[in-house]
């Protein structure tokens, strides 16, 4: 996959600080993404998940305990409460779904691109999941053709993005060069424009992502864990 | 040489190249990369450790500058 000259390393640190996307003018009234914001967010979707599933909760307990007869339909409320955090999450995982047209006459062409982007090691995690590692500021990226994942510090936290380029004629290596390019660019301003699609634990979208993502998953907490 | 590459549907295009010591490709390069930002993309030039840099001018002593179209939150 590497072709000619690097012309950047991945598996380092995106700063970017300083500039600014100009995608964020699409998005001006959305405040700048922030450290701190990030870590509000995460605690805001878990209040959140947890309003939605504690009531069903509470209801499959006061159901059977008034009435042992209505078990089974304490059962299906609990169902209901441990569903709904696990189809957040699905949804957080469909943002790094592989685009299976590996078929495209320009992906050849594309892939070297990239791969002249990135480090070898990021180039054989690529060639494996389909996603390239980047770590930044607030955290390590896992970079896709049309979303990224963030871990953020710690490894335990999983921000999931739909993020992308709107042109599905490009080469699906091509999609993954341009958000990458524009997270270096821009960190802040690339997470400020992508649309959160999930926030959670790393534990809870890893069931839901295929083998490959898992791999990257891993790699990108373990990165993380080590800061 | 350098060279101002444009991500498309082929992978990617040289749009033009370069040496620092011939004005007429530099001129030439100058003009294609002016055309293409008025197309609507953005031109970023890499600058290592994972730093990346959005440019309005052509860096003529850069080896490498490619050309990005804007992205969406999807």
């Amino acid at each position: 996959m590497a072709r000619g000259r690097e012309v950047g390393t991945s598996a380092t640190r995106v700063d970017g600080e300083g500039a600014r996307l100009p995608e964020l003018a699409g998005v001006y009234w959305r405040p700048r993404t922030t450290d701190r914001s990030l870590t509000r967010t995460d605690r805001l979707w878990t209040l959140s998940t947890v309003a939605h599933a504690l009531p069903f909760v509470a209801a499959a307990a006061v159901l059977a305990w008034l009435k042992p007869v209505l078990a089974p339909i304490s059962l299906v409320l609990l169902v209901h409460a441990w569903a709904i955090p696990e189809l957040y999450a699905a949804r957080g995982a469909g943002v790094v779904r592989r685009d299976d047209r590996r078929d495209h006459p320009g992906e050849p062409v594309a892939l070297g691109l990239l791969g002249d982007l990135v480090d070898h090691s990021t180039r054989e995690l690529h060639a494996r999941t389909r996603l390239v590692l980047e770590r930044g500021r607030l955290g390590t990226w896992l970079i896709g053709e049309a979303g990224a994942l963030l871990v953020r510090p710690g490894g335990h936290r999983v921000h999931c993005y739909c993020v992308k380029v709107p042109d599905r004629e490009l080469p699906p290596s091509d999609r993954t060069a341009h958000l990458l390019l524009a997270l270096r660019t821009d960190e802040r301003g690339f997470a400020t424009v992508a649309n959160l699609a999930f926030s959670g634990a790393v534990w809870r979208l890893r069931r839901r992502l295929p083998a490959p993502a898992r791999e990257a998953l891993d790699s990108a907490a373990a990165a993380s864990r080590r800061g | 040489m350098s060279r101002l590459v444009r991500m498309d549907q082929t992978g990617h295009t040289t749009v033009a190249e370069w040496t620092t010591d011939d004005p007429r490709a530099i001129d030439a390069a100058v003009a294609a990369f002016r055309a293409e930002l008025d197309q609507g993309y953005y031109a970023v030039v890499s600058r290592g450790e994972g730093r990346a840099e959005q440019v309005r001018e052509l860096p003529v002593d850069a080896g490498l500058v490619i050309l990005r179209r804007p992205i969406a939150g999807g």
